[in-house]
C-alpha cells in the first residue's frame, strides 16, 4: 500500500480524483446552505490565485483586488437583472429614482455573450490600463500598494454614490433572478453553480500553474527577486507585470461573478477596503508562491470565519489578526510551505517524538545525493526539466 | 544624434555625470575598439561603477554622449541598450536565488525576451545546447536543479559570468569579476574573459592587480571621474600620478 501511494503515477491523480469525489459527493452529503457557502469560498479561491500570481510569484502587493472582483460581479449581475424582462420593462430599483429609461451602458448587458466576455474582460482591461500606468513609471512595493487602495476607494465611493445607474449602496439583488426559468437562489441552481465553480476553480488553477512553470514564471520570480537585474538582461519587467496584473484582474472579476450569484447580491461593499486585505491575508496564510495554498486559504479561512462567526459572533476578527501575525511571525511561507518543509514532523517531534535520525546526515540530506536518487528511481524525470 | 567616427564600437564623449552637484564622472573620454580586452581601475570612489550605469543606461548623463556601434544611447531604457548588445556583471553576484542556475540561464540566453515568447515559444536546441555548454563550463552541471541561493559565492559570480555569456552581448561589462575569488578560480575567470575577447569586446573593472596583470590587457586608471591616464600594466603602475592617487602623495611605494 505504502509503495502504491509513493509511486508517482498515483500522487499525479491522486489529488484529482479527490477533487472530483468531492465534487459528486459533497452535494449529496452537505446541506444546501453550506454547500452554497463551500461554493462561496471556493470562488474567493479563484481571486486568491490572482493575488498569489501578482503578490507571492511577482511581488506585487496589491490591495485593490476588490476593484476588479466587483467589476466581473456587477458585469453578470446587471445581465441577470435584465434577463427576462418583458420588453420595455425596467428593472425595479430603477423605478424608486425615477429613471425612465435604460442608461446606454446597460444596453449590451442583455446579451448573454457579451456578459460571459465582459465577466473577465473589463477587468483584466481596468487592470491592464491601470498596471501599465503604474509600472512603466516604475512605482513598486508599498507605493504600490498604496496607490492600488486609493484605486479602490475612488471606485468604492463611485459605486457607492450612483443611485441612478446601479444603485448605488443597495446593490443588485440576483437570488431572485432567474435563468433558464429557474430562480438563481434556489437549492438545484445553487448545486449547478457549485460544481461550475468546482470546474472553473480548477481551470483558474491549471491557467496559473501554465503560467508559472515555465520561464515566463521564472521572470515573474526574477521580477520579485531583483528587477533591475532582469532589464540588464534585455527584459522588460513593464510588459510582464501589466501582463500578469491583467490577469490576475481576470480571475477577479470570475471570481467575483460566481461570488455574486452565489451569495444572491452585489454590492459597493465588495470594494470595501477591509475585504481587499483579507484577500491578501488569504494567501498569505495558505502560502505565497505555492498556488494551491491561495485557494486552501481562502477556502479554510472563510469557513472558520462562518463557523466563528456563528459560534462567538465578535471575535473573529481578533481570530483572523492573530492568524495574520503567527503567519507573519512563525509561517512565512505560509500552511503549505510549513507542511512542504516538514513542519509535521517538527510538531510532533516537539511533543515527544523525534522523527527517526538519518544513519549519514551530511549524505541524507544532501539535496545533490536526494536528486541522484529520484533520477536512479525515476530514470525518465532526469531528462525533463 | 548618430556620429560618424565609428571605428570604435563604444565611445564615451565628454561624459559628466552630476549627483546634486557633485560630478561623479567628469568629462571622461574613453572609447573601446571592437574585439578588445580592457581593464579599468581606480581608487574607491573613482566613478568606476558610475561609469558602467552610464553605458547601461541605469543614470542618464548630465553632459556628453554614449555612443554605440556608431548610435547614441544617451536616454534609451536599460533592457533597450541590453537588446542592442551590452551585458553587465554586476559588482556583488546578482543571480536569481530562487531559481535553479539553469534556469538562470535559460533567462539569460539570447533570444526574444516578450512575455508572449516566454509563454508561447519553448528554447531552440541551440539555446538548449548553449545553457547546457555554459553549465559545464562553469562546473554547475552537480548543482543545476538546486537553487542558486545554495551556491558559494565563487559558483554565484562565475553563475553570473555564465548568465552575461549566454546573452551573448556584443560587449561585456564585467564589474570586480574575481572578488572573493580563489587564486585557482581567478586564474581560471582571467583565462575566460581572455578566451571571450576577439570575439567579444570585454571591459573589465577590478581591485585586483595579479589579475590585470594576467589578462595582458590595456589599462585605463580613473580618477575623481575621468581618466587619469591609459597604458599597460607596467607603464600605469610605474605612473607617477597614479601612485599618487592610490597611495598618497607621502609615500613613494610601489602599487602591488
Amino acid at each position: 500500500m505504502a509503495d502504491l501511494l509513493a509511486s508517482r503515477n498515483l500522487r499525479c491523480w491522486l489529488p484529482w480524483a479527490l477533487i472530483v469525489l468531492g465534487a459528486l459527493v459533497l452535494p449529496v452529503v452537505l446541506p444546501p446552505f453550506r454547500l452554497n457557502l463551500l461554493g462561496r469560498f471556493l470562488s474567493l479561491g479563484i481571486v486568491a490565485l490572482g493575488v498569489d500570481l501578482i503578490w507571492g510569484y511577482t511581488g506585487m502587493l496589491s490591495l485593490g483586488q476588490g476593484i476588479f472582483f466587483a467589476l466581473g460581479g456587477y458585469a453578470l449581475a446587471m445581465y441577470l437583472q435584465l434577463n427576462e424582462l418583458k420588453p420595455g420593462e425596467l428593472p425595479e430599483f430603477f423605478s424608486l429614482y425615477g429613471v425612465k429609461s435604460l442608461p446606454a451602458f446597460w444596453q449590451p448587458f442583455g446579451s448573454p455573450l457579451f456578459t460571459l466576455i465582459s465577466i473577465w474582460v473589463i477587468p483584466a482591461v481596468v487592470a491592464g490600463l491601470l498596471g501599465y500606468l503604474v509600472f512603466r513609471n516604475r512605482i513598486k512595493g508599498v507605493y504600490f500598494s498604496i496607490l492600488t487602495q486609493a484605486a479602490l476607494l475612488v471606485f468604492f465611493n463611485f459605486f457607492n454614490g450612483q443611485q441612478k445607474l446601479i444603485n448605488g449602496t443597495n446593490g443588485l439583488k440576483t437570488s431572485t433572478a432567474r435563468i433558464f426559468g429557474e430562480l438563481i437562489g434556489s437549492d438545484g441552481m445553487q448545486r449547478n453553480l457549485f460544481w461550475l465553480t468546482v470546474v472553473l476553480t480548477v481551470a483558474a488553477y491549471l491557467l496559473c500553474r501554465w503560467l508559472t512553470d515555465g520561464r515566463f514564471g521564472d521572470a515573474l520570480i526574477a521580477i520579485r527577486d531583483d528587477e533591475p537585474r532582469l532589464r540588464f538582461t534585455g527584459y522588460n519587467p513593464t510588459a510582464y507585470k501589466t501582463v500578469v496584473f491583467a490577469v490576475a484582474g481576470a480571475l477577479a472579476g470570475i471570481s467575483g461573478a460566481l461570488y455574486t450569484v452565489q451569495s444572491g447580491i452585489v454590492s459597493p461593499q465588495y470594494m470595501a477596503v477591509p475585504f481587499s486585505i483579507e484577500m491578501v491575508i488569504w494567501v498569505a496564510v495558505g502560502g505565497r508562491g505555492t498556488l494551491i495554498g491561495a485557494v486552501l486559504g481562502a477556502v479554510l479561512i472563510n469557513y472558520a470565519k462562518s463557523l466563528v462567526s456563528e459560534a462567538l459572533p465578535e471575535t473573529w476578527l481578533f481570530i483572523q489578526g492573530g492568524l495574520f501575525l503567527l503567519v507573519v511571525l512563525a509561517l512565512p511561507d505560509g500552511l503549505v510551505g510549513w507542511w512542504r518543509q516538514g513542519g509535521p514532523s517538527r510538531l510532533i517531534a516537539m511533543v515527544g517524538w523525534p522523527p527517526r535520525t538519518a544513519t549519514y546526515p551530511a549524505l541524507d540530506l544532501d539535496p545533490q545525493v536526494a536528486a541522484e536518487q529520484e533520477q536512479l528511481q525515476n530514470p525518465r524525470a532526469g531528462q525533463q526539466r | 544624434m548618430t556620429t560618424t567616427q565609428s571605428m570604435n564600437l563604444l565611445d564615451l564623449q565628454g561624459v559628466t555625470v552630476s549627483f546634486d552637484g557633485f560630478l561623479a564622472l567628469n568629462d571622461l573620454n574613453l572609447s573601446l575598439a571592437p574585439g578588445e580586452l580592457r581593464a579599468v581601475i581606480g581608487p574607491n570612489g573613482a566613478g568606476k561603477t558610475t561609469f558602467l550605469d552610464v553605458i547601461t543606461g541605469k543614470v542618464k548623463p548630465t553632459r556628453g554622449d554614449v555612443v554605440f556601434r556608431g548610435r547614441s544611447i544617451v536616454g534609451c531604457s536599460e533592457h533597450h541598450i541590453s537588446r542592442l548588445g551590452i551585458g553587465r556583471k554586476f559588482q556583488t553576484p546578482r543571480v536569481y536565488q530562487n531559481l535553479t542556475p539553469r534556469r538562470n540561464l535559460e533567462l539569460a540566453v539570447r533570444g526574444p525576451h516578450g512575455p508572449a515568447a516566454l509563454l508561447f515559444g519553448s528554447l531552440s536546441s541551440i539555446q538548449r545546447d548553449r545553457v547546457q555548454h555554459l553549465l559545464s563550463v562553469v562546473g554547475l552541471e552537480r548543482q543545476a536543479q538546486q537553487p542558486a541561493g545554495g551556491l558559494s559565492h565563487g559558483q554565484k559570480q562565475w553563475l553570473e559570468i555564465a548568465m552575461l555569456v549566454a546573452q551573448d552581448p556584443e560587449l561585456l561589462l564585467v564589474d570586480e569579476p574575481v572578488a572573493g575569488l580563489t587564486d585557482e578560480e581567478t586564474a581560471r575567470t582571467a583565462d575566460l574573459l581572455k578566451q571571450l575577447a576577439g570575439d567579444h569586446t570585454v571591459l573589465v573593472i577590478e581591485h585586483d592587480m595579479e589579475f590585470i596583470r594576467d589578462l595582458q590587457a590595456p589599462v585605463t586608471v580613473l580618477h575623481e571621474g575621468h581618466v587619469l591616464c591609459e597604458g599597460s600594466m607596467d607603464q600605469v603602475q610605474n605612473d607617477p600620478r597614479v601612485i599618487e592617487v592610490y597611495l598618497g602623495t607621502d609615500t613613494q611605494e610601489e602599487v602591488a
